[in-house]
């Protein structure tokens, strides 16, 4: 496990605080995730749990206070800006909003050279070659080199923004909700782009999203986050097919389909109200919500009284749960799913629905 | 992708035809400021050359002369010409003043450059610097420094610029913050560059153009405070003389004569009004760069009318166009839109970003920006013509009638009133409730979209809360008025899915409850198909298909319908197959081309596509669509059949 992990990206028990109005907020509590060389792991949860935080730790941006992040196997630990450097050769960030991420006043050729010139010196002529075969690796005709952000559309630009990222040859790819800003039209193809260049280039990725349905067409495990820390890791399939943890099965069941067929009006998902991450609840800290936690169960007590972090560690599909679904229970939402997938495609229609 | 050729709006092919009317200099004032400086320059290089020798050429015979022909100014206690030497001091009066400037402009801009690309501790120490500096009065640390650094010019400049770099250090720092939270500098820091690259690549560019501007201004100011140390006997001193001193000479004798001290004084200010002129005129043409500039009138696309009256429509809508003046010329997001809400029907709008769906949803609301000009066909509202009521008369239909949901739920709201009052205001001025009973409204209100909390929650700000319960604030207050219409604007697209689907239902409930219309705005299919009754699919301004929210999966006639649904990432879809995606980019908003505005990208398209734009015309009662040849039904229903009829 840890030749495997040596080759790509690898947290251990990464915590990382912010300084909040009133106190300190532990935004990343303890994760720990191993993304392989060669692999995505996408990165699922609301706003607020600490996706982003995390990605921010990964790439250097933030600094963990407690933890490992290595790279490659190794560790970067170091502030100096050699250090720094150091880093940005191995893990480099694509980020959500192409309009922000693309410095208004350079022209795509001004950024791609930029990149590609951080850690190697270029020539004219190489430089050259280099920026035209980012281009065509991302899918962008070689005309939009000249142009600036603004004359682009926003698949383009974030198109440059991945060919930025990957002139370095990083190891490690953290997209940060890469797609959310897209049209659908244009999100589609850029997923397609990340899973060519991944199979081409076999660098590791960090898939961030609240997209489950963008993360699951790139993702080979996904990683479910709650209030800054992972609640369930599995491989794609498995978590979509049988997902373990109450709080993945009610995200699951929010998303609405085109082609499941509409959902019944009913009870309200989640009771309450996401809890402050400055005062996060005690024992899990999904149970003052859970569909099937002390609230509704009085006998589970256990929940609020003992993370169940430390049960789940080290199993292929872990769900950090003391009561974990069995992995074949499939969720009502997901009987649609199944079929779906194994070639039936029959949609429901609404008259179909179960009531 | 395929890419279109570089667009007719580049601004570099028309911006040489216009540069000198677009920048202002052709104005009365771009005239006179032009005149002011060009006359300064002048008299700063040729002044001390042409008069520099009568200007030191004492004349014993007539010492302390009063204004005389030749000598309009008079002359001073050596006989001197005071109009040769007020003229000759222009190049010793302007060149400190610009070099006070400049080095003080370069110490500060630095300084405040600096806390954008240092460390975290840096910048707390510089920015405590900075405020430090900036706590002492300006003039009194110019006075202080003149006085260390000894009497006479060069003491006076460094003076001067110790003064006011304090100054542009804030506002760099102020600018530079905004720069140093941009994506592309933390792109720019992820890929490891180095301080003084990120600095003169990415930092100093993006606020060169106010830095400017204020240097300009600040000369101005320097121009005078310089003149004021002279005149102190801090800054220049005897025999060199600049207009500070001249004026400081003439005021022995203002009372006897009083234009030799006049006279250097209207020479500080007519130089100082001209660097603040310049300043102005700079900073109008930066403003004026993104003025819209005119564009030809597009083709004409033939809207569908004569919709028939029903009694149960809420809003009726019938050839509604847009256009929007922006920097890039008048843009028609809007091209013919044609739409109906029956009383209690949820009705999604759907297209991608351009499609002019928001504008569609603020023209309905009567909340286009300034400068946009919305025309329409028909315009029913509640069975009222909108044209037939005041502007008053539409303000308080629509104030009683609608109510607007936006995307985001963060800038919907005041942040500084609470929201007690934010929710009542609108009954306490159209219905005239009484305070009290407003607030039990909005109680109950608060209760039905599940908020526990109460007054507690009344007296709250903005900010308190969290985005969904923001957002379930807002509904709240929409349904206070119990509208007969609400349009939301993408509601949920700031929120996760499970608070979209806490807000989604929220919205049914409104609807079955009160039998209030929505027009549902957004780009989220899967969601409309998912909550709406019908669905109108928009693209490039107009309406291409509205069809039955369950016919939406498998039932679409448009190709362009069919293709969005196709490229629907889903968790039902397979993995392993690629997505699909529509080739070509949207239509340019500005473009004035005939014909269907998707014929560009469509795999079906015939000939006349390309030159007559189809009509939203019936299929069946409940269906229609804007296609020359719409798509087959589908056989069975099923995904595969989409993806066939694509390829």
């Amino acid at each position: 496990m840890r030749e495997e992990a040596e080759a790509g990206l690898a947290l251990y028990d990464v915590t990382v605080r912010h300084h909040g109005p009133f106190g300190p907020v532990t935004a990343v509590d303890g994760v720990s995730l191993e993304v392989p060389r060669g692999t995505t792991v996408g990165l699922v949860g609301e706003s607020g749990s600490g996706k982003s935080t995390l990605a921010r730790a990964v790439v250097g941006l933030d600094s963990p206070c407690a933890g490992r992040i290595t790279v490659g196997g190794r560790e970067y630990r170091g502030r100096r800006a050699a250090d720094r450097r150091r880093l940005g050769q191995q893990v480099q960030l694509v980020f959500q909003d192409p309009d922000t991420a693309l410095d208004p006043r350079m022209t795509v050729r001004q950024s791609l050279a930029e990149a590609a010139g951080a850690f190697v010196r270029l020539d004219r002529r190489s430089r050259e070659q280099r920026i035209g075969g980012l281009l065509e690796l991302v899918g962008l005709d070689a005309g939009c080199a000249d142009r600036v952000p603004r004359q682009l559309s926003g698949g383009q630009r974030q198109r440059v923004a991945v060919a930025r990222a990957l002139a370095v040859d990083p190891a490690v790819l953290i997209a940060d909700e890469v797609t959310s800003a897209l049209d659908v039209s244009v999100r589609a193809a850029l997923l397609t782009t990340l899973r060519d260049l991944q199979r081409r280039m076999g660098f590791a990725m960090l898939f961030i999203s609240h997209d489950l349905a963008a993360v699951r067409q790139v993702s080979d495990v996904v990683a479910v986050m709650y209030l800054g820390r992972i609640v369930e890791t599995a491989a794609t399939e498995n978590l979509l097919r049988g997902p373990r943890h109450p709080y993945t099965r009610t995200l699951l069941s929010a998303v609405p389909s085109l082609h499941a067929g509409r959902r019944p009006v009913g009870e309200p998902l989640l009771p309450g109200e996401v809890p402050d991450p400055a005062s996060p609840p005690t024992g899990c800290r999904f149970h003052p919500r859970c569909p099937v936690g002390p609230n509704r169960r009085p006998e589970r007590d256990v929940c609020a009284a003992r993370d169940p972090q430390q049960e789940a560690a080290g199993q292929p599909h872990r769900a950090a749960c003391h009561f974990p679904y069995p992995a074949d229970a499939c969720p009502p939402h997901v009987v649609s799913v199944h079929q779906n997938a194994d070639g039936d495609r029959t949609p429901r229609t609404p008259g179909d629905l179960p009531s | 992708m395929v890419l279109s050729s570089p667009s007719p709006l580049t601004p570099r092919a028309t911006a040489g035809r216009s540069r000198a009317t677009r920048s202002g200099w052709s104005t009365p004032m771009g005239v006179i400021t032009l005149v002011m400086l060009g006359s300064l320059a002048v008299l700063a290089v040729a002044g001390a050359v042409l008069w520099g020798q009568a200007a030191d050429r004492p004349d014993p015979s007539a010492v302390l002369r009063a204004p005389t022909a030749s000598h309009l100014l008079g002359t001073d206690h050596l006989g001197r010409d005071l109009l040769a030497r007020l003229l000759s001091a222009t190049w010793l009066s302007l060149l400190p003043a610009v070099a006070a400037t400049l080095l003080g402009a370069t110490a500060g801009i630095t300084l405040g450059s600096l806390t954008a690309v240092v460390g975290g501790r840096a910048r707390r120490l510089l920015g405590a610097l900075i405020n430090l500096l900036l706590a002492f009065p300006a003039l009194l640390v110019a006075m202080f420094f003149a006085a260390l650094f000894g009497a006479g010019a060069g003491g006076a400049v460094c003076a001067l610029a110790v003064a006011c770099a304090p100054g542009f250090a804030r506002i760099t720092q102020t600018l530079a913050a905004k720069v140093a939270g941009t994506d592309f500098m933390a792109a720019a820091r992820v890929l490891g560059l180095r301080r003084h690259r990120l600095l003169l690549r990415h930092v100093l560019p993006h606020i060169a153009e106010p830095l400017m501007l204020n240097t300009t201004v600040a000369t101005g100011s320097a121009l005078v405070a310089l003149s004021g140390l002279s005149f102190l006997g801090l800054g220049v001193q005897p025999p060199s003389y600049d207009w500070g001193l001249l004026l400081s000479q003439g005021l022995d004798r203002i009372y006897t004569e009083p234009l030799p001290a006049v006279a250097p004084g209207i020479a500080i200010v007519y130089a100082a009004v001209a660097f603040q002129l310049l300043g102005e005129m700079l900073a109008g043409a930066a403003a004026r760069r993104v003025r819209p500039r005119q564009s030809e009138e597009p083709a004409l696309h033939p809207a569908r009318t004569g919709v028939p009256e029903a009694a149960d429509h809420v809003l009726e809508v019938e050839d509604l166009r847009v256009a929007l003046p922006t920097a890039e010329g008048v843009v028609r997001p809007v091209r013919g839109v044609t739409l109906a809400l029956r009383r209690g029907e949820m009705v999604g709008l759907v297209g991608e970003s351009g499609s002019g769906k928001s504008l569609t949803a603020l023209a309905i609301a009567d909340l286009l920006p300034d400068g946009a000009c919305a025309t329409w066909g028909t315009h029913r509202f509640l069975g009222t013509d909108a044209d037939s009521l005041s502007r008053r008369e539409r303000r308080r239909q629509l104030a009683t009638g609608m109510a607007m949901i936006f995307q985001n739920p963060a800038s919907a709201f005041n942040p500084s009133l609470r929201i007690g009052t934010q929710m009542t205001e609108a009954v306490r001025a159209h219905h005239r409730t009484p305070r009290a009973q407003a607030v039990e409204q909005a109680l109950a209100q608060l209760q039905r979209v599940a908020l526990p909390g109460g007054r507690r929650l009344l007296r709250s700000r903005p900010f308190q809360l969290s985005g969904g319960q923001r957002q379930r604030v807002a509904i709240a207050a929409a349904s206070m008025m119990r509208p007969d219409l609400i349009v939301a604007d993408e509601p949920t697209t700031a929120l996760d899915v499970t608070v979209q689907r806490q807000i989604m239902d929220l919205l049914h409930g409104v609807r079955r409850d009160d039998a209030t219309a929505i027009l549902f705005i957004s780009h989220d299919i899967a969601l409309v198909a998912d909550a709406c009754d019908r669905v109108l699919v928009m693209y490039g301004g107009t309406i291409v298909e509205n069809l039955p929210a369950h016919e939406l999966a498998t039932g679409a006639r448009h190709p362009y319908t069919r293709m969005l649904v196709a490229s629907v990432p889903d968790l039902a879809t397979d993995r392993d197959h690629p997505l699909h995606t529509i080739e070509g980019r949207p239509p340019d908003p500005c473009g004035t081309a005939p014909g269907c505005p998707f014929h560009d990208r469509c795999p079906h398209r015939v000939d006349r596509c390309a030159v007559e734009s189809p009509v939203l015309s019936a299929l069946d009662p409940e269906h229609e669509v804007a296609c020359w040849q719409p798509l087959a039904p589908a056989q069975f229903h099923g995904q595969r059949e989409t993806e066939e009829a694509e390829q």
